[in-house]
């Protein structure tokens, strides 16, 4: 195989990485307006028993989004130039959204008010929404082609990208990343919040698998071209199903795997309908391609050098993680807030 | 304004803004590790209530960090595209690695670091601390690898073909000399900043607990705090010193026209002076610039480490870069790109100048304090109630950080008119350059980037507030009077055993 394919599909496996892992993290940050019940008080433990579900590693879930972006920069900085200068003003929002969510997540304990905490709310909760909606807008966009003119720059202006698949495809991730926060939450807590989370993702689930099936065979029929795509299409129409299956068992685990399943195919989905363009142009002499965005094959052969020793690690040292906070989190576990307040600046000598 | 400006702009208050938190992340992370250390392997309290005390500033601080530094990344390609095109097959190399191989270890050690305290065994969670001090620094090298090849493009070729810059040679690109000093001097003025600040916060708490009477405490906590700032701070001035004067001499044979401005140097001179103060008439005008005082001979030492070398002055260099540059043009028959004899081959003055200056003051001035301070507290176990001590440590915090953004100013200005310079002699590749004006992105109007760069001020704006207050309300809280040892070893087995949930030791 040759080092651009090569890298074309360690791209995708990085998006599958990043997809997957902050998938959850966003449905996490979008259930706070959702799931947690009961008085102030209580409605504030169940907030921080979800965001302590995701503490401790939604940070490092994030870096493969980083990876994902500097390898597409190295390996193919023509897609990166022209998807980033194309696509300007949804990468912007997202990246307000993704810096508002990361200050949340780390200063919301911080200060004991409850108005200080409720921005941090506001800011996990619109931090996760407006990405979960967005990444989906821009991979329906990859998939159905863009106006690329004959220098292979993005002509077609920002409500081009917003075309009714473009705009399903939102909802498609936007509704994964929902059920999959949930089912994630279903499976890392214990008592109320298990079984609302549990019964929440039963329910949103069936959503999900309506949304991207129809969005799925829309885009096998109109823009993939290849039989074989047909095969990520089904392997994620059973997984869906079987999200739907396992939520309703809350057979939670079995659930989970399903959930990642459908995402994985998705994304092979995604790029498979796209190969051999990373970028489709509506006029196909115009299309960036994993030949023509490439870099050289000696820059190639050094980072898949550096890939192929660190990725293993990387998965090595973020798989203990989750094995060090494997257990269940309940109510109980949640420590009295620390955080000081600005109200009185208290002496102590 | 055009697209142009505007990028630049918001390239600057993006950049400066995020190197506002990087330096402290990466000198800090270090040091609490080191104070982290002394607590296992001593078992003295002091060390475990300064660890947490400064562990919860360092992440105040890290978020943002972070925050800011996904906008770096994703600004190339928004605003500067055809830069990005140009550079990709090299400059794109080393911030893949740096995901790969740093961002990827810090977050999550520093995950791990976090919520692990009660989890994982003592030593395995010091182990977490030291992994995220050495990503962090880590980080540092390739990001920095990025900008040197920007500042003196080595490993490279040219491709007429597709007009790009090509990558040979990775280990050229990571040993490049630019890089070598450039590092050190980085991660020293990083340190500088660290040192500063745990010494500033410490001393200010030192001298108020003196004055309250409480002279015990602010010798048993604070000064050792103080102290590891201060050596820190001294070592790392001596380094930032050393590095800076490698990096002077590079500047001179990489980027003579750099060290030009930086001196407001007009006309070519033997034994050129070191300008003290200058003024200009801000035309960017070399006939305006007035030189008030002066060291003799002393530029012409810090370029070439000899009094009397002849150093060349802008006047002559922008002729030497005309006719370098449109002869290149003609004997590779590429089509010339921009009119030789209408661009201005040298930075800034004043901003070159000025900001040079500062970066130095405020950098050896923090320095210098830490020598004082500590021949104030020379005597083993001294402690002082002067007031001004503990003030002069709060706003001595501040100059490292005004170093640090002044550094990056100068040396990004400084490269202008390029954003890929290029090499005027045999230490580099030939062909590889770029104008910072051929590098913006074709397809994004002026309107669009300003929108983006209101939206990020007015944000970085909140944020820089938040986090401000933040720092403070934690830096005036002081360290814990006590703090429980949360290590497995120290604590009984967890609570499955008698079916009872045990609180986290730390949750969001």
């Amino acid at each position: 195989m040759d080092l651009p394919v090569v890298w074309f599909l360690l791209i995708a496996v990085l998006w599958t990485g990043y997809l997957v892992l902050e998938g959850f993290d966003f449905g996490v940050g979008m259930l706070l307006a959702i799931l947690p019940r009961g008085d102030k008080a209580r409605r504030e433990k169940e907030r921080r028993l979800m965001i302590n579900t995701v503490g401790p590693v939604w940070d490092g879930n994030e870096v493969w989004l980083l990876t994902a972006g500097g390898a597409t920069f190295a390996a193919f900085p023509e897609w990166y130039a022209t998807l980033f200068s194309g696509f300007y003003l949804p990468l912007f929002l997202i990246l307000i959204a993704l810096i508002v969510r990361v200050v949340a997540f780390e200063w919301r304990g911080k200060i004991d008010s409850p108005a200080w905490r409720g921005w941090a709310d506001r800011a996990l909760i619109f931090g996760s929404f407006v990405p979960a909606l967005l990444w989906g807008v821009a991979f329906a966009n990859l998939v159905r082609g863009v106006e690329l003119d004959a220098d292979h720059q993005y002509v077609g202006g920002f409500l081009a990208l917003l075309s009714p698949f473009a705009l399903l495809g939102g909802l498609v991730t936007l509704s994964i990343f929902l059920t999959h926060g949930a089912i994630f939450l279903a499976m890392k807590v214990d008592g109320e919040m298990r079984e609302r989370a549990g019964t929440f993702a039963a329910r949103s689930s069936v959503v999900t698998l309506v949304v991207a099936g129809v969005w799925a065979v829309w885009a096998q029929l109109a823009y993939s071209g290849k039989g074989w795509t047909w095969a990520p299409v089904l392997v994620a129409a059973a997984a869906l199903v079987l999200v739907v299956a396992a939520t309703r068992l809350r057979r939670e685990g079995l659930a989970f795997t399903a959930s990642a399943v459908a995402i994985v195919a998705a994304v092979v989905l995604i790029f498979g309908s796209m190969f051999p363009d990373v970028m489709p142009a509506f006029d196909p002499a115009n299309s960036l391609t994993v030949d023509n965005a490439s870099s050289t094959d000696y820059t190639l052969t050094v980072m898949t050098w550096v890939a192929v020793i660190l990725t293993p690690l990387v998965l090595l040292y973020q798989g203990w993680t989750y094995w060090v906070f494997r257990k269940r989190l309940t109510i109980e576990h949640i420590p009295e807030a620390t955080g000081l307040t600005f109200d009185r600046v208290v002496s102590r000598s | 304004m055009d697209a142009l400006d505007l990028a630049r702009w918001q390239f600057g208050i993006t950049t400066v803004y995020h190197f506002v938190f990087v330096p402290l992340t990466i000198g800090l992370s270090p040091l609490v590790a080191i104070m982290q250390t002394a607590w296992v392997r001593t078992g003295n309290e002091r060390w475990l209530r300064l660890t947490k005390f400064f562990g919860k500033l360092l992440l105040i601080n890290f978020a943002i960090g972070v925050a800011t530094g996904i906008v770096q990344e994703f600004q190339f390609g928004m605003n500067w595209s055809e830069y990005s095109r140009f550079v990709g097959d090299v400059f794109g190399a080393p911030l893949a690695m740096e995901a790969l191989a740093a961002f990827f270890v810090e977050s999550t050690f520093l995950g791990l670091w976090i919520f692990g305290w009660d989890k994982l065994p003592k030593k395995i969670h010091l182990a977490c601390i030291w992994a995220v001090a050495i990503a962090t620094n880590l980080s540092a090298f390739f990001i920095l690898a990025a900008n040197s090849w920007m500042q003196h493009p080595v490993g490279t070729t040219y491709n007429f073909e597709t007009g790009r810059a090509e990558m040979t040679d990775i280990v050229a690109v990571l040993t490049n000399p630019t890089v070598l000093a450039a590092f050190p001097h980085t991660i020293a003025a990083a340190f500088l900043t660290a040192g500063t600040f745990v010494a500033g916060i410490a001393a200010w708490w030192m001298v108020r607990l003196v004055r309250s009477g409480d002279e015990e405490r602010a010798r048993d906590v604070y000064r050792p705090a103080v102290v590891l700032g201060l050596v820190t701070m001294l070592v790392s001035g001596a380094g930032v010193a050393a590095s800076g004067d490698w990096q002077a001499k590079l500047m001179f044979d990489q980027q003579p026209a750099k060290m030009a401005a930086a001196e407001g140097l007009c006309e070519t001179q033997d034994g050129a002076a070191f300008s003290i103060l200058a003024v200009g008439d801000l035309t960017n005008d070399c006939a305006g610039v007035r030189h008030l005082i002066e060291l003799p001979g002393f530029t012409s030492f810090l370029a070439t480490g000899d009094f009397d070398a002849r150093i060349r002055g802008v006047d002559e260099l922008q002729e030497y870069y005309t006719e370098w540059v449109t002869s290149w043009e003609e004997a590779n028959g590429v089509e010339a790109t921009f009119d030789p004899q209408d661009t201005r081959f040298y930075p800034n003055l004043a901003i070159t100048y000025w900001s040079f200056r500062l970066m130095i003051g405020f950098g050896a001035g923090s320095a210098a304090l830490a020598l004082a301070a500590l021949w104030l507290l020379r005597r083993k176990g001294a402690v002082t109630d002067k007031v001004w001590f503990g003030r002069l440590g709060i706003a001595a915090i501040a100059t490292p950080f005004l170093a640090s953004a002044f550094g990056w100013i100068f040396t990004e200005m400084g490269r202008q008119p390029w954003v890929v310079a290029p090499n005027p002699n045999t230490s580099g590749v030939d062909g590889v350059w770029l104008l910072t004006a051929r590098g913006v992105s074709e397809v994004v109007s002026p309107g669009m980037v300003l929108f983006s760069m209101i939206g990020f001020t007015l944000l970085y704006g909140v944020l820089m507030v938040a986090w401000f207050r933040l720092m403070k309300r934690y830096a005036v809280q002081g360290v814990a009077d006590t703090e429980h040892d949360p290590s497995p070893e120290a604590n009984p087995p967890a609570d499955d055993a008698d079916g009872t949930a045990r609180p986290l030791s730390f949750a969001y």
